[in-house]
């Protein structure tokens, strides 16, 4: 059974970045996730950095201080063991929704 | 490892916000960057950055809402914001705080005892299996005029505790005051004679020596005493050497083989030694049912198991035991005698339950009047931040936040009140106790415990919560009122009609509050204008003297001493009259009870019913100022001659002979086999027990009779007796030394026991009355003053917030008094809507505390138009004075001023 939601959905937008890119800033994941949608998702910071902060109480991701290209300091977050664990969750979750609604509307 | 690290947070709070900050500015700056680098200017890419952003500080709060930690920290960061809102308007927070220290107090206070006296369990080991063992005898008749049913006798003690199988002990226990001489000097003192098995059943272990053995309880056997803790203190200082020495009790030496602790009582009653009953199996009969029983039940077996275990006993009961030869032992088959068994405790609270709820009712309703008179300055000052919330919601304030700001304020002042409310709870709990009304059970256990105090801040809380989520609830949507503009010519009609409906509610509750004091005070009133039977009581001092067996032994020596006694009294100076008697009325002791036959009548059921009897001496009647209706009273040669004569209470004489006259010359009998008693005098009617009782039927013996239930010829004397004098100087330390005096001029060995004047006889009786009349008074005081408060506030805030309206109208020519009436009416609108209400309300509640009323109805008319009346003079005088401020607007100011 899936379950998923909203939130679920931006944690896995966020948590797949982060295993594709290692290590980025906030500001980097909206951009990134913009790229990769070509541009059909939009991350609103507002609901961006409250999540941050909630997977990192978690213990999915960690943070640390580090200095951008353009020798910029920002927080870096990367993916901990235990955050590669709920990506792999979270993916199939994902997975089985998308299969489940697609299911539902080729029925009907 | 997260819980830790939320811990971890609190503390870096300070840290934790800035890195949040920088965070965000990061972000910021990046999308800057990115924005000059795609060839915008830097100032629209600053723009346009913070505009896709939104508000930082709201982000940053949001962010640092997700730890709870954090969260935590905002309620602290709201607290001291509120606390330090509160110092600069400390008028507003000492008048809050008062009102609800206030309020808070009274019901903690109240609680405290409704906790102490009827919910905390007896200071015994698993009370809940205690049993007091009274039983019911629906056959005889008269019974009910006992209180609880039928007690026990030493006979059913013998046969119930030796064959029941759901009891672990069951003991009899009954008090009675013994002398202590050989001491300083003789001292009258409080014993309890209790069997085997009542210390057992009790189970509170003695702190020095031991209990009652077996032995002890043999008849022929050693002659022991228990010291109870306060008189071991007292006499002994506490000595623990004590076991092992000697006292006279009744001039018989016994053996101090024990000492209870400090609180241990039997039953609730405080005692100073125990003694053992002692019963010896040999001369027990059926009767007397004088003794106070006590269980404890095995564990797991319930109450009605007990009864019915019991009820098996009563046919071995009546086959092992005789009321003496020629009489029927299967006799009180016809009583049809069942147990009727309850818990301890709830014989220990009586009839006090109803009282406290009533008293805790008030209270309560007291505390939501000072509840609506907090929200309703809250909601002025709310009012006046009205323009700051709405900027801030506009500014992109959460609901919520605003809503948890207002009620962090609220709350705390609650909490704040709740603490100096313990305070005034704590005072006013010791002032009781040290007051201590008489028939308050468990006096001495009331305190405040944990409890009482989870209570109380649990009250203190939900009431900060409650008259908070008003004003939360209407400001928190702030959004709203920015658009309608931060100027208000007029009144907005939803607020002013929150305001009106919170007075309402006050007005109806005060209105209940004052109809249930009026309601008592009618009842006290009522209570005074009863005749008692006896007239003068605060000229009318009382003592009791015990001659013991011991002492003198001859039965009419007993009655000799007592009267020269007497003589002795009457010769001080400044004694009118002495008489004395078994019982005395209202002091709570009825002398005894049996069947009374009368001559040519035939009862249903072959049995006469049961009457009260008292036993008394020629002058006793003449100094109460019991008027004797018919007839005439005892002489002294009649007593000492034993002539069967008889005196009886006017309601007797009316149901047996039709009036007082008619019973004069007839004959009554209390036994069969007794000869017949001729009827010589027909006294006033006595309510012997407490004016709000009716007064029973009273059959009066000489104090000095032919022992009826004897087979040989024997006197019964009365070794206990009540003094009555009456003398203008009652009361006085002066007269009770004289007093004293005369009585060890008679027998130095006799102490005075229980002085008082019949007149705080007479208010003890009352006590249960003036208690609730005192309590309701103070509580329909406090609503009507927080009422007329609540109504000036309301009307005064409308004043100040109408006063342009107020100008206009008086500049395009309104009179003055027209203005005024325009307040005055508003306030009795509001007035008489609560009235109405509170009427309804009232005409429902005071059914409850009917049980507490005398000679008044529940919907007694003259109060429930009076206090309606009172209330809207009230409201008219609290409503006249800035009703007069309004009229006085100068319309020129008033207009200029906006």
């Amino acid at each position: 059974m899936a379950t998923n939601d909203l939130q679920g959905t931006l944690e896995l937008l966020v948590l797949k970045t982060l295993a594709a890119t290692g290590s980025l800033h906030g500001y980097g994941i909206v951009l990134h996730i913009q790229r990769a949608s070509d541009e059909l998702l939009t991350v609103e910071e507002g609901s961006l950095y409250p999540a941050l902060h909630r997977m990192e109480q978690n213990g999915w991701i960690q943070s640390e201080w580090a200095l951008t290209e353009t020798r910029r300091k920002a927080k870096y977050y990367t993916l901990t063991a235990q955050g590669r664990r709920q990506l792999d969750r979270a993916e199939k979750s994902f997975d089985d929704l998308v299969k489940g609604v697609r299911a539902v509307l080729r029925y009907a | 490892m997260s819980a830790l690290r939320r811990i971890a947070n609190l503390f870096r709070r300070p840290r934790m916000d800035a890195e949040i900050a920088e965070e965000l500015k990061a972000h910021v700056d990046m999308r800057i960057e990115d924005n000059v680098a795609r060839g915008m200017r830097p100032e629209e890419a600053r723009r346009e950055a913070l505009l896709v952003f939104g508000n930082t500080t709201v982000m940053r709060e949001k962010v640092a809402a997700v730890d709870a930690s954090l969260a935590l920290e905002n309620l602290a960061r709201d607290t001291r914001f509120a606390l330090r809102r509160m110092r600069k308007s400390p008028g507003f927070a000492v008048t809050v705080l008062l009102t609800l220290a206030i309020g808070i107090g009274a019901n903690a206070a109240v609680f405290s005892v409704v906790n102490s006296v009827l919910l905390r369990p007896l200071p015994y080991p698993h009370s809940d299996r205690l049993l007091s063992l009274w039983l019911d005898a629906p056959g005889a008749g008269g019974l009910s005029n006992f209180e609880s049913g039928l007690q026990m006798s030493p006979s059913m003690y013998l046969t119930f505790s030796g064959h029941n199988k759901t009891f672990e002990s069951i003991g009899v226990w009954a008090a009675q005051p013994v002398s202590v001489t050989g001491l300083a000097q003789p001292e009258e003192v409080h014993a309890k004679m209790v069997s085997g098995g009542v210390l057992e059943a009790l189970s509170v272990p003695a702190i020095a020596g031991r209990w009652f053995s077996q032995a002890d309880q043999d008849p022929h056997g050693a002659k022991t005493v228990i010291l109870g803790y306060g008189y071991w203190q007292r006499r002994f200082g506490s000595d623990r050497n004590v076991i092992g020495r000697s006292i006279q009790v009744d001039g018989i030496t016994r053996e101090i083989v024990g000492v209870m602790p400090r609180g241990f009582r039997i039953v609730d009653r405080d005692f100073d030694v125990l003694l053992p009953l002692a019963f010896d199996p040999q001369h027990q009969k059926l009767a007397p049912f004088g003794y106070s029983g006590v269980g404890r039940l095995k564990p797991g077996v319930t109450i009605e198991q007990a009864d019915a275990d019991v009820s098996r006993l009563m046919g071995l009961w009546m086959d092992s035991w005789s009321n003496g030869p020629g009489t029927n032992p299967h006799f009180y088959e016809r009583w049809k005698i069942t147990p009727h068994f309850k818990s301890l405790k709830n014989l220990v609270i009586g009839n006090v339950g109803s009282v406290l709820w009533v008293v805790m009712a008030t209270v309560g309703l007291v505390m939501l009047i000072a509840c609506t008179n907090v929200a309703n300055l809250l909601l002025v000052r709310a009012e006046a931040r009205q323009q700051e919330l709405a900027v801030r919601a506009a500014l992109g304030a959460g609901r919520a936040r605003i809503a948890r700001e207002l009620l962090v304020e609220s709350v705390l002042l609650g909490v704040l009140g709740g603490v100096l409310g313990i305070g005034l709870a704590y005072g006013g709990l010791r002032l009781l106790v040290s007051i201590g009304p008489a028939n308050l059970p468990r006096l001495a256990e009331i305190s405040m415990d944990a409890r009482s105090l989870v209570f109380t801040l649990a009250l203190s809380v939900m009431a900060g919560l409650l008259f908070g989520s008003i004003p939360a609830w209407r400001y928190a949507r702030g959004k709203a009122a920015l658009n309608t503009g931060g100027r208000t010519a007029s009144v907005s009609r939803t607020r002013q009609r929150t305001r009106n409906a919170l007075v309402v509610a006050q007005v109806a509750m005060a209105l209940v509050l004052l109809v249930s004091a009026a309601l008592m005070i009618r009842t006290f009133a009522e209570l005074r204008n009863v005749s008692p039977g006896f007239t003068g009581a605060e000229h009318l001092e009382t003592m009791r003297i015990a001659i013991p067996d011991t002492m003198v032994s001859d039965p009419k020596m007993v009655t000799r001493t007592e009267q020269q006694i007497a003589e002795k009294i009457e010769a001080i100076p400044g004694v009118r009259s002495v008489g004395f008697a078994v019982a005395a009325p209202m002091e709570g002791v009825d002398p005894n009870w049996d069947e009374i036959g009368v001559e040519g009548k035939v009862y249903p059921g072959g049995e006469p019913p049961l009457r009260m009897f008292n036993y008394v001496t020629p002058g006793f009647f003449s100094t109460m100022g019991t008027r004797i209706v018919a007839g005439r009273d005892f002489t002294w040669d009649e007593l000492y001659g034993l002539r069967p004569r008889v005196m009886v209470s006017e309601n007797f004489a009316r149901e047996n002979w039709g009036s007082a006259a008619n019973a004069l010359g007839k004959r009554v009998r209390q036994f069969s086999k007794m000869p017949w008693q001729e009827v010589i005098g027909v006294v006033e009617d006595v309510r012997v027990h407490g004016v709000d009782e009716k007064a029973p039927a009273i059959i009066y013996w000489g104090a000095l009779l032919e022992d009826p239930y004897s087979a040989q010829p024997a006197i019964e004397t009365e070794r206990m007796v009540r003094y009555v004098i009456r003398s203008d100087r009652a009361g006085t330390e002066n007269l009770l030394n004289q007093v004293q005096q005369a009585v060890w001029s008679v027998n130095a060995n006799l102490p005075v026991a229980l002085p008082g004047t019949m007149q705080e006889i007479y208010s003890q009786s009352m006590a249960r009355t003036s208690f609730t009349l005192v309590m309701l008074g103070i509580a329909g005081a406090m609503a009507l003053l927080l009422g007329v408060i609540g109504i000036y506030g309301v009307i005064s805030y409308a004043v100040s917030q109408r006063t342009r309206e107020i100008g206009i109208r008086l500049a395009l020519g309104a009179q003055k008094g027209e203005v005024r009436w325009l307040f005055m009416r508003f306030a009795m609108t509001v007035t008489g809507v609560g009235v109405a209400i509170g009427l309804v309300a009232a005409a429902g509640l005071t059914r409850l505390m009917s049980s507490l009323l005398f000679g008044v109805s529940p919907m007694d008319p003259l109060t429930f138009v009076a206090i309606p009346l009172v209330l809207a003079v009230a409201a008219a005088v609290a409503s006249y004075l800035p009703a007069l401020r309004a009229s006085g607007v100068n319309p020129v100011e008033a207009l200029r001023a906006e």
